[in-house]
């Protein structure tokens, strides 16, 4: 079965024939060739696909492509001004060595972005609690959490 | 202290805005025309044998272009340390993890029917999951040809005297410790893309740490498969995280390639989260007796150690890790006399490999946790003691080992500061230190320790250099770009560090025991040297001043005490081009450590220089339901020097929390064979929630060998995190644990027994 919809991604009116297994990640990924949006476990349990549907953060890898119909995507692809302007979460991940191998790090901005636009003064507990969904091997966290709160003296909730 | 530009400075990760911007491609994300999916169907049994495989529904399916058995793989066609190992099993099952069959289709949905189609019949036999069981003599063979489950392996060593040390100690303590199955949770998981091209050369995009080896281990498959003389070019894509991991060359590498072959396409093989749990090697489970003495005054007298490594079903590299673990029980404080002996066993399990430490965290357990029971024995401090018996440089150990620069002595005193180990109070609240040595100065395992890298220089004053040297996310990018610079009087964003591809990158051993730092930057910094060099006597020749009076710094060339006397250097490089008999500026550097061989004796100096820490944990223990806290860690390092602060912070905090991981939540999970936790729901890892302040003080020695000073630091973060926190549960609640991980269940039930007894 085919159904189309129709979304927002990072701004862009998007409509598109997706099969109603597919899920969000196979259609980011696969489909439209997004590869920013990383699997790690195909199965809602370390946050490497976390996407921003409706301004919330999401496992893209569990949400069925077609329940996106008529909602607002944000992926890590859409971040970054079109001048290449670096959004501050990204600027500060880089320059608080929240990269490392980066594969955590798409899903980790995201959710980082989801929770700053909600909240722009979290605080360390609340930035734990954000992020608990998202796995880092390399990191410790530590430079993560740096990272957030270093976006958010930037004003890392602003677009 | 030294006055450097570059080195020393907290610059960003090169790739991590590509990072950040999700622009960087790992293997998950290559795509090529045409290309097939692979996927590998595993053992059904522990222990069987194939009595029959029917292949013929699956090679039916519309989409799948082939099916492999063990029957098609050459005969001559095996990976592993002692290379008895073929990528697709026949006759025989040893483990779960054995690879029955594999398929290539159109889609990874049609490969994964495929492999549902294909009809084995087996006959299950008795299992062995117990390596001191199968040591007995009576058990039962994992592979009855070699008529012994115990390994011929050379690891048993005697330095010194024990017997009669052992007579002459004071104070003597003897124990059992063991440790479990963990595994490396690369958050990019495993995978190849093969193809070949029409003259039958190989390219291979793969996720390894050893991409010279590699090349060699599948230009053995080729000849095997009757393809002589062909090229194999090797490409690594974004890696998304190594940890040991990618040390060897896996099933799926040479089944891509057999496939790949078999159909003329390009096959992508990549894991999937419950494949890279069961199908990859995790770090050796270990039984460990220790004993260990001191005299009156706390002077170690000897040290005397045994250890049964579970090897599993098949001998990877793991089998070797008793090479590592040899260097804590010989060297990690002086000690005259010690004994070592490791028996590596067959079992039914499922096998191991090298995983960040290769060996030491699990000799480290069983070393400073018996170190505590021996102060206390003693009547001695704990830290005391320590320091009381601590290495230092200029000294030589049993092993061989040559101590050039130490800074044990100062790493314990930053723990000391930040962690005040004995004014707490408060109920259930403990702390625990522990060190470590570990080699940071390459490793010569190979007959080659070495690395190249070539250097060149644009027309306006730019470098590529390509490094033999691979980058996983630890960074080595960043490390050969800033001393690169730095030599050059260049900034790191003028480096472009090319570190990818077999075709243009020269011959490394590769990314493990912690040398890429040294070794790779060795190799840096000696084709940087060359280039240098080069650039002085063109200047010289332009400024008619001696060579060594021309300097570089800040892209200019100028002559030293004569400022006026410079030039921008992408001048000075076109001048250099653009004249009659021009040249461009470029050089090579191979650099091949003057460490040694250990050999048979099990003696010799493995590394040019060894890197040293402590660790202290303050926890704090719930009596009630056996759970520990861990409330401040301070991981102290002696990295000889800081090339990049920022990024050793992170190889520090990346490694202790693994190997808090390692003291406290992580088991793989294993029953009669079978891996009963494939996900991240039962694998615990730490998250982001049970994060840990850790404190991470920098102990610079400067090391007369290393690049600007500088020793490796890669995996000294993990190895003696798990002692740390053991010895700080002692010191909360008076219950020692030996075995990890210390789960909740097990803190109880010591708390029980210990209230039982009195
Ligand atoms: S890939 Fe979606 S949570 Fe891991
Ligand atoms: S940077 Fe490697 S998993 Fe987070």
């Amino acid at each position: 079965m085919t159904t189309n919809i129709s979304f927002l991604l990072n701004g862009d009116e998007i409509s598109y024939d997706v099969k109603d297994h597919w899920t969000l990640l196979h259609l980011l990924r696969e489909e439209m060739g997004l590869i920013g949006t990383k699997e790690g476990c195909g199965n809602g349990e370390c946050g490497a696909c976390t996407v921003i549907v409706d301004k919330l953060a999401v496992n893209s890898c569990l949400y069925l492509a077609i329940e996106v119909d008529g909602t607002a995507i944000e992926t890590i692809e859409g971040l970054a001004s079109t001048d290449g302007t670096l959004h501050p979460l990204q600027q500060s991940f880089v320059d608080n060595g929240g990269i490392q191998c980066g594969f955590c790090s798409p899903g980790m901005i995201m959710s980082s972005k989801a929770l700053l636009d909600e909240n722009p003064n979290a605080n360390r507990e609340e930035i734990k609690q954000a992020l608990a969904g998202n796995i880092c091997r390399c990191t410790g966290y530590i430079p993560i959490f740096k990272s957030v709160e270093a976006a958010k003296e930037m004003g890392g909730q602003n677009e | 202290m030294s006055n450097f530009n570059v080195v020393g400075k907290r610059i960003p990760k090169l790739d991590a805005a590509q990072k950040a911007m999700g622009r960087a491609a790992y293997i998950q994300d290559i795509k090529l025309p045409q290309m097939l999916y692979g996927k590998i169907l595993y053992s059904k049994y522990a222990n069987a044998n194939i009595v029959k495989i029917d292949t013929s529904k699956a090679k039916a399916l519309a989409g799948v272009h082939a099916v492999l058995t063990g029957e098609d793989v050459p005969e001559k066609m095996k990976m592993g340390f002692i290379k008895d190992n073929p990528p697709i099993k026949k006759g025989r099952v040893s483990c779960f993890r054995d690879e029955v069959a594999a398929v290539a289709a159109i889609s990874p949905e049609i490969a994964k029917k495929a492999l549902d189609l294909i009809e084995i019949e087996y006959e299950e036999l008795e299992g062995i999951f117990d390596p001191e069981k199968a040591m007995e003599k009576d058990s039962p063979l994992v592979h009855e040809h070699l008529k012994s489950n115990v390994l011929k392996m050379p690891w048993d060593v005697h330095y010194g005297d024990v017997e009669k040390a052992e007579k002459e100690s004071a104070f003597v303590v003897e124990d059992r410790f063991t440790t479990t199955w963990v595994t490396h949770c690369c958050m990019g998981t495993s995978g190849a893309v093969a193809l070949f091209d029409a003259s039958e050369n190989l390219t291979i995009y793969t996720n390894t740490q050893i991409p010279s080896l590699a090349q060699k281990d599948f230009l053995e498959s080729l000849k095997a498969m009757g393809l002589k003389n062909k090229r194999v070019r090797v490409i690594k894509p974004i890696i998304g995280g190594g940890f040991g991991s990618k040390l060897d060359t896996y099933a799926y590498e040479h089944v891509a390639i057999l496939l790949a072959y078999a159909c003329r396409k390009p096959v992508k093989m990549v894991f999937d989260r419950v494949e890279e749990f069961k199908a990859t090697s995790t770090r050796q489970p270990t039984v460990t007796y220790i004993k260990q003495g001191c005299d009156k005054n706390g002077k170690l007298t000897f040290r005397d150690m045994r250890m049964v490594l579970d090897n599993g079903g098949h001998t990877s590299w793991g089998a070797t890790t008793p090479s590592v673990m040899l260097m804590p029980i010989s060297s990690l404080y002086s000690v005259k006399n010690v004994k070592y002996s490791a028996k590596c066993v067959y079992t039914n399990n499922t096998y191991s490999q090298a995983m960040r430490g290769y060996g030491n965290p699990q000799a480290t357990f069983a070393i400073e946790s018996s170190m505590d029971m021996l102060a206390e024995k003693a009547g001695i401090d704990r830290i005391k003691f320590r320091k009381i018996n601590q290495n230092h440089a200029g000294e030589e150990t049993p092993q061989g080992l040559k101590i050039t620069s130490c800074g044990l002595a100062e790493c314990i005193d930053a723990v000391e500061k930040e962690l005040h180990f004995n004014d707490n109070n408060e109920k259930g609240v403990g702390t625990g230190l522990a060190s470590l040595i570990h080699v940071g100065g390459g490793a010569r395992i190979y007959g080659s320790d070495g690395c190249g890298a070539i250097l060149k220089m644009d027309d306006y004053g730019k470098v590529d250099i390509f490094t033999g040297g691979t980058d996983m996310g630890q960074g080595l990018d960043n490390i050969t770009a800033q001393i690169v610079a730095e030599e050059l009087g260049l900034s790191a964003e003028d480096i472009n560090v090319v570190h990818s591809d077999t075709d243009i990158c020269p011959w490394d051993v590769g990314a493990h025991a912690s040398r890429s730092t040294f070794v790779a930057g060795n190799a840096a910094l000696g084709a940087a040297k060359k280039v240098k060099k080069k650039i002085q006597d063109f200047a010289s020749k332009l400024f008619e001043t001696p060579a060594e009076e021309i300097e570089l710094k800040d892209k200019m060339v100028f002559v030293t005490g004569n400022p006026e006397k410079n030039m921008p250097i992408g001048k000075l490089l076109r001048k250099a081009h653009f004249s009659p008999g021009g040249t461009m500026l470029m050089a090579e550097h191979f650099y091949d450590p003057d460490n040694q061989n250990m050999g048979k004796e099990l003696k010799g100096n493995m590394s040019m220089t060894y890197s040293f820490g402590a660790h202290g944990a303050k926890v704090k223990v719930d009596e009630e339901t056996g759970k520990v806290e861990v409330l401040e860690y301070v991981a102290a390092h002696d990295v000889g020097r800081a090339i990049n602060p920022l990024l050793l912070e992170g190889q520090v905090y990346g490694g202790v929390v693994m190997g808090l991981g390692y003291a406290l939540t992580e088991e793989v999970t294993v029953k009669n064979g079978e891996i009963m936790n494939a996900n991240f729901r039962d694998y615990k890892l730490f998250t982001a929630k049970d994060a840990v302040k850790i404190k991470a003080p920098v102990i610079e020695t400067d090391d007369k060998d290393g690049p600007f000073g500088a020793k490796g630091i890669g995996e000294p973060g993990c190895v003696p995190t798990a002692p740390a926190i053991a010895n700080a549960i002692y010191n909360a609640v008076g219950v020692r644990i030996k075995d990890l991980p210390i789960t909740p269940e097990k803190v109880l039930a010591a708390l029980k027994e210990k209230t039982v007894k009195k």
